[in-house]
């Protein structure tokens, strides 16, 4: 075993990172600068071990005498960890720059710095694992280090409740990859991936063990309807974590779905890649209207992170459907789009987070209707939300555009497909993906509008400053990748090639990163990014010109004109939820019985008029009410079995033993 | 005799002082008798020893004989005298339904154990069965009676029946034996630390005391 592989480099950062953790828990208060420098440090390896090993090619496997003892705990790095350890460390590597500002403002900081450490490590462990166990053990990890986190401030009611949700969603998501892994290890017991790998299922055993893992990876990803615990939890963390939660964690899982699903599973029947892209669709769409009733910033972006995940497992099953019909190249392009936007998305859902974490410092505010104006407050923010908020809404040349094309390439080429459920499913879930990318857009314009633009809504938001130069350092350098991600695609669709042939057997044509992006064949549709990006900036500088040329010098800025009603509250502005009204009464009726109720005074009477709205989450009551309601239910009938004697006690585990013994004696 | 009968006899012979502990009312005779069950199941794994040719068995039977045959005998003696219950009488309540109950489950254990086990050799099987038998005779008496100390018994001649299953399985890894033996000395030191407490704070040691004191009904 040499020395220098790259699973020894990259557990050798694990344990730094653990390191770091726990002497952030003897001397958390001085330790802040230490915590997240060390943290980025540590991190910034990470990626570089993780890209040069996706460079190489060759994977990398390391067995240590840790664990069950018999097992003993595999690591292993191929391509596809290799994608996933890029983007937590990269992600970790941001957060940690943003933190070294952001942190600053911490009033506990002792609840948070050794669990930002350790939720790192965790999360690098699970990409790392290579058996089943060491999997689960560092997956739960992760839960309960992210969970500390979310109810690390616990002062405040919700925080509780969110991680109250958080801890039984992740514990039933556990349980569900438990069960997956357990019918896949089979009754030989065999938790190394390398024989899960060679043993193979089929029929209704894979089935089960993918219907499972899609409950399991999904709950922590955020598919419809287990999202439920994510818009509570990812805001109630600090923002860096919220970033890391929404940006990565959710990634982390996405890697869980990928690994299982594609490579240990073995061949999937096309039946059920069509699950997976229906909840793919219908995730996405949901998501996007759910933020779009959202006024509180950090949730809206939560329930974003949902819409995304939708656009990621849509993609993951198309490239299964394709897949199991042989066409290798199609399948290249989904599994390529949905690994690339699994990417775009950690670098602008983590630069959102971060902006919405610098307003809230500045502001202490997170409703955006006691924000507004703050452009002029904070320009180099509003600069970077703005580049953030474009690139998620799919503006080319940003990321978002070319990762979300080539999904939309991929669901062009459905029409090959042998199989008439798949042909009719394919392009219904784009639509379903088109609509979310427009109500997307939409819901954008509204976050930034409603912040940052018009005039400051409550005197926090304009007396606010800008925020430090670690936190602008970090969101520049994430604008930067989505811009250097979006303007040469090609050159990460080229590193991701290993991925998605060891996925699906197939690559895109290598395109570097001058040619354009070609999904299939250069003669099919191409995205020339750089074409696109030269005409913006001629277009631009042409603009610039002409209003150089052509405009007035003698500008002045003055206040708005308000039809000569001087001193108009800045509540007459758009709020955030008159900007959504009109989609939400086109969309959301059904989905969320919206019920809109205004009383008009009688004429003559000076009383105010009352509006008042009513939203019902459905997801919420048909699902989830009704299962705390059985489970209260149950608990109470059985609040008697707290209080027995003894002797009763014994005797329920004797008859218990004995009814066991004679159901076994009587068996045929 | 031949090696089977003997170890048919020994083996049957703690079924029998199993049925003996479920009857008996009084606390020296009934630890006089856990004493013999576990004189009889030193002897087994003794003989268990020779014909499988396991000399790691001896060891166990060692351990039975010093310990389980005497050591604890005669502290739990010591103890009863100690508490000053040497004398009373048990109300052991329902003997006879106890009794038949006990008989099902032999039957129940015989008819599971000699189905399941038809790939191994007969010794073990009959083993097997008497161990059983021993086991849910012990969880039985723990079930019916209401003296702590008596509960103890129950529970280590449930024990008994672990160690007897485990050694006619081909002998079990002497790491699991020690550590079981142990497992049986702290609990019955904790054990009888505990009935010290229940005595000095109720002036019994019947359980029913501690759920009246819970606030149960009585």
């Amino acid at each position: 075993m040499p020395m220098n592989s790259p699973v020894i480099d990259a557990l050798l950062c694990v344990g730094a990172l653990l390191g770091v953790g726990a002497i952030a828990a003897f001397n958390a208060r001085k330790a802040l600068t230490f915590v997240y420098g060390a943290s980025a440090i540590v991190c910034a390896a990470g990626l570089a071990i993780a890209v040069a090993a996706l460079a190489a090619e060759a994977p990398s496997t390391v067995t240590l005498p840790l664990g069950l003892p018999w097992i003993g705990a595999h690591f292993r790095i191929d391509a596809l960890s290799a994608v996933f350890l890029a983007v937590v460390n990269l992600g970790g590597l941001a957060s940690s720059v943003f933190a070294l500002g952001y942190g600053r403002h911490e009033s506990a900081p002792q609840r948070i710095l050794p669990f930002y450490a350790a939720f790192l490590a965790a999360m690098n462990l699970v990409v790392l694992a290579d058996d089943a166990f060491s999997f689960l053990l560092s997956w739960e990890f992760m839960s309960l280090m992210s969970w500390a986190l979310v109810v690390g401030h616990d002062r405040a009611a919700d925080n509780l409740r969110a991680g109250y949700v958080y801890i039984v969603m992740a514990g039933i998501g556990t349980l569900a990859l438990l069960l997956a892994f357990g019918v896949m290890a089979g009754s030989s017991g065999h938790y190394a991936f390398d024989s899960m790998r060679a043993h193979g299922l089929d029929g209704a055993a894979a089935m089960a063990v993918l219907l499972l893992v899609l409950i399991g990876a999904g709950s922590k990803a955020g598919i419809f309807p287990l999202h439920a615990w994510l818009p509570l939890a990812h805001p109630a963390a600090p923002s860096q974590v919220s970033a890391l939660m929404s940006g990565v964690m959710t990634k982390v899982a996405v890697y869980a779905f990928i690994r299982i699903a594609f490579d240990l599973l073995g061949p999937v029947d096309w039946r059920l890649s069509m699950v997976v892209i229906a909840a793919g669709g219908i995730t996405a769409l949901l998501g996007v209207l759910y933020a779009l009733m959202q006024h509180d910033l950090k949730r809206l972006l939560a329930y974003h992170t949902v819409e995304n995940i939708g656009i990621i497992f849509a993609g993951l099953g198309l490239a299964l459907a394709f897949r199991a019909d042989g066409l290798a190249a199609a399948a290249a392009l989904a599994a390529t789009a949905a690994l690339f936007h699994v990417f775009n998305h950690s670098l602008f859902k983590s630069l959102l987070f971060f902006g919405a974490g610098a307003v809230q410092v500045s502001t202490g505010e997170r409703d955006m209707d006691r924000l507004g104006g703050l452009i002029h407050v904070m320009p180099a923010t509003a600069l970077t939300f703005l580049i953030g908020a474009a690139a998620i809404s799919a503006l080319p040349p940003l990321n978002g555009f070319a990762s979300e094309w080539m999904t939309f390439q991929a669901v062009f080429l459905s029409p090959d497909l042998p199989q008439w459920g798949l042909r009719f499913l394919a392009p219904a879930t784009g639509a379903l993906l088109a609509l979310a990318a427009a109500l997307a857009a939409a819901c954008f314009v509204k976050a930034f509008g409603i912040t940052f633009l018009g005039r400051a809504r409550s005197h926090e938001a304009a007396s606010a400053q800008e925020t430090d130069k670690a936190s602008l350092a970090a969101m520049f350098g994430l604008a930067a990748g989505c811009a250097i991600a979006g303007i040469f695609p090609g050159v990460f669709t080229d590193l991701l090639a290993p991925a998605t042939q060891l996925l699906t057997g197939g690559r895109m044509p290598a395109a570097g990163p001058l040619l354009p992006l070609a999904p299939v064949a250069a003669s099919h549709n191409t995205y020339g990014a750089l074409a696109v990006m030269a005409l913006l900036v001629l277009a631009g500088a042409a603009t610039v010109l002409v209003v150089r040329l052509v405009a007035s010098r003698a500008t002045r800025l003055g206040a708005a004109w308000d039809c000569g009603f001087p001193d108009a509250s800045p509540a007459t502005q758009y709020t955030a939820g008159s900007f959504a009204q009109p989609i939400r009464r086109t969309f959301a009726t059904i989905a969320y019985r919206v019920r809109e109720t205004v009383v008009m005074p009688e004429p003559g009477d000076t009383a105010a008029a009352r509006f008042s709205l009513q939203l019902h989450d459905r997801a919420w009551e048909a699902l989830y009410l009704p299962v705390a309601k059985a489970v209260g239910f149950a608990a109470d009938r059985l609040n008697f079995l707290q209080f027995l004697t003894i002797r009763r006690y014994l005797g329920i585990v004797f008859l218990t033993l004995v009814l066991l013994l004679t159901v076994l004696a009587l068996w045929a | 005799m031949s090696p089977f009968d003997v170890s048919h006899f020994l083996a049957g012979g703690l079924v029998l002082l199993s049925f003996m502990l479920l009857y008996q009312d009084r606390l020296p005779p009934l630890i006089n008798l856990y004493a013999l069950q576990s004189l009889a199941l030193s002897l087994e794994v003794a003989q268990q020893a020779q014909t499988q040719g396991a000399p790691r068995l001896l060891v166990t039977a060692g351990i039975a004989l010093v310990f389980k045959a005497v050591v604890i005998p005669l502290v739990l003696h010591r103890l009863i005298r100690h508490l000053r219950i040497h004398r009373t009488v048990e109300t052991v309540v329902g003997i006879g339904p106890t009794m038949l109950g006990g008989m099902a489950l032999v039957g129940l254990s015989m008819a599971l154990m000699m189905r399941a086990t038809s790939t191994i050799d007969i010794v073990a099987r009959e083993d097997m069965a008497f161990a059983l038998s021993v086991v849910l005779l012990g969880l039985l008496m723990m079930v019916t009676r209401r003296n702590a100390v008596s509960q103890v018994v129950g529970f280590m001649s449930i024990e008994n029946g672990l160690i007897l299953s485990a050694t006619g399985a081909k002998g079990m890894p002497f790491v699991v034996e020690t550590s079981v033996a142990f497992s049986i000395l702290v609990a019955f030191i904790v054990i009888g630390i505990f009935l010290f407490r229940i005595r000095e704070r109720f002036d019994t040691v019947d359980v029913a005391v501690l759920d009246r004191f819970r606030g149960e009904r009585p």
